[in-house]
């Protein structure tokens, strides 16, 4: 029955989302971190999806309807992070320089205001699976 | 007598499911970069895969060509929608228009299993007056 792939396509993505808020509060929350070194200094990371092709119920011409999201990994950010010349700061280096995490703020709030609306519609897609395949169940009653 | 019930509205009923999958992957795959967003063509699904409506036929003009069996042509095939506004990920997904087929089929789904709840409920009807 071709609904109930709806709950591993849909569950697939609530996963990613949920992935991808976990890295959006960990950006935000080390948005102000600082450190000496620029090597060092917290970096913003954003996971990267990827299309996970299900095979199993491949009904079209060889090609499956159903296609769940993963993420494939989880990549740091390039931008170079900030230089502050802080000499009091503890965490400066011996030249007074302190290094600001590379976050944007901005970029990571859009960020999770688009994770949080990709959640609810697929929680939706999963609701209205159920009441369909329950509906169905009930055929004939 | 009760090989085609319930007409044409089994084989809707399972391609309203199906094309609930397609689009459910839509949804999912909203925010992954290069993803196009697919869509089953109904109309010219349930065309070839009723009896009512035959598909178009092969035309054979030499000996070499290889007349298709029946049901050897593809049933159907996904899609690609072409999007209104295209975007910087190479992602065509437009949530308004995938979350509005979605509640179409929904509703279509419904109609579906009404049509074939009331034959049901005719039969048990007839079968319980005699």
């Amino acid at each position: 029955m071709s609904l109930f792939n709806v709950f591993n396509t849909a569950g697939s993505a609530l996963n990613a989302q949920t992935i991808r808020l976990n890295t959006t509060a960990s950006n935000l929350a080390n948005a102000e971190s600082v450190n000496g070194d620029a090597t060092k200094v917290y970096r913003a990371r954003h996971p990267v999806f990827q299309t996970m092709m299900d095979d199993s119920d491949a009904d079209f011409d060889g090609e499956s309807p159903s296609a769940g999201v993963r993420v494939l990994g989880v990549v740091e950010s390039g931008a170079p992070p900030m230089m502050r010349y802080e000499p009091d700061n503890p965490a400066a280096n011996k030249d007074g320089y302190i290094y600001m995490s590379n976050v944007n703020s901005i970029e990571e709030m859009t960020n999770m205001i688009s994770a949080n609306r990709s959640f609810a519609t697929n929680v939706e897609a999963i609701n209205t699976a159920r009441d369909l395949l329950l509906k169905t169940i009930s055929m004939g009653h | 007598m009760f090989d085609n019930i319930f007409g044409i509205h089994e084989q809707a009923l399972l391609l309203h499911g199906q094309r609930m999958n397609v689009l459910a992957t839509n949804l999912a795959n909203a925010d992954t970069p290069n993803y196009k967003a697919r869509d089953i063509d109904f109309a010219s699904v349930l065309g070839s895969s009723s009896q009512s409506a035959a598909p178009l036929a092969l035309s054979v003009t030499s000996a070499a060509h290889i007349v298709p069996l029946e049901g050897e042509l593809p049933a159907g095939e996904l899609k690609y929608r072409n999007p209104y506004q295209a975007s910087l990920d190479g992602n065509t997904v437009e949530m308004p228009v995938e979350q509005a087929a979605f509640s179409e089929n929904n509703v279509r789904y419904q109609a579906s299993l009404q049509f074939i709840n009331n034959q049901i409920a005719d039969l048990q009807y007839v079968i319980a007056a005699q």
